[in-house]
């Protein structure tokens, strides 16, 4: 940003890579996924590099507001001082956060989340994933993040992503407005979990698998599942076959990733990101 | 119109019901009004919009279709019914016998609506006692669902089904008096039609009857309405102004802590001018709140609203990813652990306290408590649960009468946070991670950018 800045130019958008995106292995690909997209149709971007810090969500959600505040506050003078407007993100928490708990702090941005950001580029037709490329045919599954459904009502564009994909996308039995959390919002992505009798990404993971696999027989193992709930069951697959569970959340992402390690199943399921799905589909992840 | 001595009786006891429940709700009320001040004006339309949707139309009833539906017959009953009330009243007061039958047609449809309703709510009260009892859905269980809430519960069925009762002996009786002196009772009866026979014959006896029916209607309803506010069957009323007062901003946005941000841009700009601490109405300086909650008072009114509104129906920890767990939260023992605080700190004179019977009962590790600290927090709320809850919503979507745990639980936590210091020490590492290197992890500022080291970009 600061390069761009020293050259007078101005972004379209300021891409949040957020702390995940920065710092987490895993979520880095993702970050460079999105990137790849981004310089593939020819958006004029900037990220602010070093100059980023955390929007003050984690400790928001843990109850220091005192932290969040000094992080916003600080977060808001580097987007003034760049003269930001529009501000993208893969992280549902930079998200809401900036979106809407910054405007009380004096910093109003039209903020986008990429799945809503890569909806619409699909719709402008630059990007179009051909035949859905490599993932035709396989079955998926959407986990839906807590503060990108319930938080802020974005239940639709993740989908609309997906479909472009042609696969055989599959719902949970909780999804949209009832989906069942990924166990790492709220800070819990920093602590142990309290005693209890199952971590909730195992529960969320084995729901996962459930839809994949179209075994409804082991709804009946999970805990919160009401049995005779309405909704169809996807046809049974052996388990040997691929499947995808998609996220849109770095948090999402561990926790699901590590949900399917504990089943043993990183052999045949895979949990990837939507900007991965359609960086690969496009044949950007060279 | 006759006036008798039932009049003044009736008179007399009608004035006590209402006095009585008019009472009880100023305390109430009083109650509600000990939390933390918020200006929930504004936004009339887009509000009374969300009540009659949520309300009075019971949208978020409907995601669960089998109790939505034998709820709906209980409520357009309870509607109707009081239509019936209303002619009671009239009755009662003037002497008057089916003082409303002028209304002809109107009046039989009324009345044979009424009475199929008034079957209906049995079938559906007998419906909700067997899923309750019988069946025990498991969100009518739980440590926080003690002696009292159960009993509660059952109570409320039984009044209803007792309330019927007595509308079809008065409606029976009359028709058959009726019919042995020959003379049309104005009205529909589809249902007591059926019950004349199981009636004496005696003319004598059927005024009693219906005498008793009609007395037992009216003095089970005056019952009833002071039976409220003890109850959580109080929802009748307050889910109508807490769905008013709920709030209208996406559910992931927290609120901002004012004091906090004047104090942050203080530091950050010397020459920031901190707005005067706000004084009592004598110009005294207001005692110092604390960040976030520990009490009931520190709570906003409308938390407490929520805390009276709630109808202990469980949806919220039916999807709680915590509770599903096996975790100690419940976000429904939130809110009732605040309507029991509330009782027992302004000690509400409601007419019994049954609120705060079996506390000790509910809590599944009752030493977990502080009971020198007899506050919200730590008295009847414990850290473990509040560290328990992922922020997800899920309750707040749940409520049918929008209920918000979620803000109390993120109160209590500041709380723990701001003023004891007492976060779980994985958390304080977090906090510090972000205090020194900007980020909840501990990675060095520097190395922020490295994600690019590696990016390959396919060339156009
Ligand atoms: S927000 Fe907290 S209390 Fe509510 S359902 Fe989610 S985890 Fe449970
Ligand atoms: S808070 Fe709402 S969902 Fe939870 S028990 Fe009370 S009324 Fe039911």
């Amino acid at each position: 940003m600061s390069n761009l800045a020293a050259a007078g130019e101005e972004p379209e958008i300021l891409f949040w890579v957020g702390c995940a995106g920065a710092f987490d292995d895993r979520y880095k690909r993702v970050t460079r996924a999105f990137v790849r997209i981004l310089e593939h149709v020819g958006v004029k971007y900037a990220v602010l590099g070093m100059e980023e810090t955390c929007t003050g969500d984690p400790a928001k959600r843990a109850g220091n507001e005192f932290l969040f505040q000094m992080q916003a506050m600080q977060n808001i003078t580097t987007f003034e001082g760049y003269g930001i407007k529009k501000i993208v993100t893969a992280c549902p928490h930079c998200f809401n956060t900036i979106k809407n708990e910054y405007p009380a702090l004096g910093g109003n941005y039209e903020v986008i989340h990429h799945s809503t950001f890569l909806q619409q580029l699909i719709n402008e037709g630059r990007v179009g994933v051909a035949g859905g490329g490599e993932f035709k045919g396989q079955r998926i599954t959407f986990h839906d993040s807590c503060y990108l459904g319930r938080a802020n009502n974005i239940y639709e564009a993740p989908r609309d992503v997906l479909a472009t994909l042609d696969a055989d996308l599959v719902e949970m039995k909780r999804s949209k407005a009832n989906g069942l959390c990924c166990g790492a919002g709220g800070a819990q992505m920093w602590k142990e979990p309290e005693p209890g009798k199952k971590d909730i990404n195992v529960e969320r993971t084995e729901e996962a698998l459930a839809a994949l696999d179209g075994n409804a027989a082991a709804l009946d193992g999970l805990l919160g599942v009401e049995s005779g709930n309405a909704g169809a069951t996807p046809a049974p697959r052996n388990g040997q076959q691929r499947s995808i569970i998609a996220v849109s959340c770095p948090f999402c992402m561990t926790m699901m990733s590590d949900g399917v390690k504990n089943k043993e199943r990183e052999n045949n399921v895979q949990v990837f990101d939507l900007a991965e799905l359609i960086a690969t589909a496009e044949g950007l992840n060279a | 119109m006759h006036f008798s001595i039932q009049n003044i009786l009736f008179l007399l006891v009608a004035a006590a019901g209402f006095g009585l429940f008019a009472w009880q709700v100023r305390k109430i009320r009083a109650n509600i009004l000990v939390g933390r001040d918020r200006d929930m004006s504004g936004n009339v339309s887009e509000r009374l919009n969300k009540t009659l949707l949520v309300a009075l139309g019971q949208q978020k009833m409907f995601k669960r279709i089998t109790p939505a539906l034998l709820h709906l017959i209980v409520y357009v009953g309870f509607i109707v019914i009081n239509i019936e009330v209303v002619e009671i009243l009239i009755d009662g007061i003037f002497g008057t016998h089916r003082a409303l039958s002028f209304l002809g047609p109107l009046y039989s449809a009324l009345v044979g609506t009424n009475e199929v309703l008034g079957a209906l709510v049995i079938l559906a009260v007998a419906a909700f006692w067997w899923r309750r009892n019988v069946k025990k859905v498991r969100r009518f269980t739980g440590p926080e669902l003690r002696m009292w809430p159960r009993l509660d519960a059952n109570i409320i069925l039984y009044v209803e089904v007792i309330l019927m009762v007595a509308l079809f002996t008065m409606n029976a009786a009359d028709l058959k008096l009726h019919q042995i002196e020959g003379v049309d009772l104005p009205g529909a009866f589809p249902i007591s039609s059926l019950l004349t026979g199981l009636l004496p014959d005696n003319a004598a006896a059927l005024e009693i009857l219906e005498r008793v029916g009609w007395w037992a209607h009216i003095v089970g309803i005056l019952c009833f309405l002071n039976y409220l506010p003890s109850s959580k069957h109080f929802h009748i009323i307050l889910a109508f102004p807490n769905v008013y007062y709920s709030r209208l901003v996406p559910q992931g946005q927290f609120s901002n802590v004012d004091s906090i941000t004047h104090e942050v841009k203080a530091m950050m700009d010397p020459s920031y001018q901190v707005p005067a601490p706000a004084t009592n109405p004598d110009g005294s300086a207001m005692a110092p709140t604390p960040f976030g909650a520990k009490d009931v008072n520190d709570l906003a009114w409308t938390n407490l609203l929520n805390a009276y509104s709630c109808t202990e129906c469980g949806r919220c920890t039916s999807v709680c990813p915590a509770n599903i767990t096996g975790k100690l939260l419940s976000p429904r023992k939130i809110i009732m652990d605040t309507r029991d605080r509330m009782e027992e700190k302004y000690n509400s004179p409601l007419i019994f306290q049954p609120n705060l019977y079996g506390t000790e009962a509910k809590h599944a590790e009752p030493e977990v408590l502080d009971k020198e600290n007899h506050t919200l927090l730590r008295g009847y709320v414990t850290p473990e649960e509040l560290w328990a809850c992922t922020t997800c919503n899920a309750c707040v979507e749940a409520c049918p009468v929008n209920i918000n745990p979620l803000e109390s639980i993120v109160e209590m936590r500041r709380f723990l946070v701001l003023e004891e210091s007492a976060a779980p020490n994985s958390l304080n590492v977090m906090f510090s991670n972000i205090e020194n290197n900007g980020a909840p992890w501990a990675f060095s500022p520097s190395d922020r950018f490295n994600w690019a080291d590696e990016l390959y970009v396919a060339a156009k």
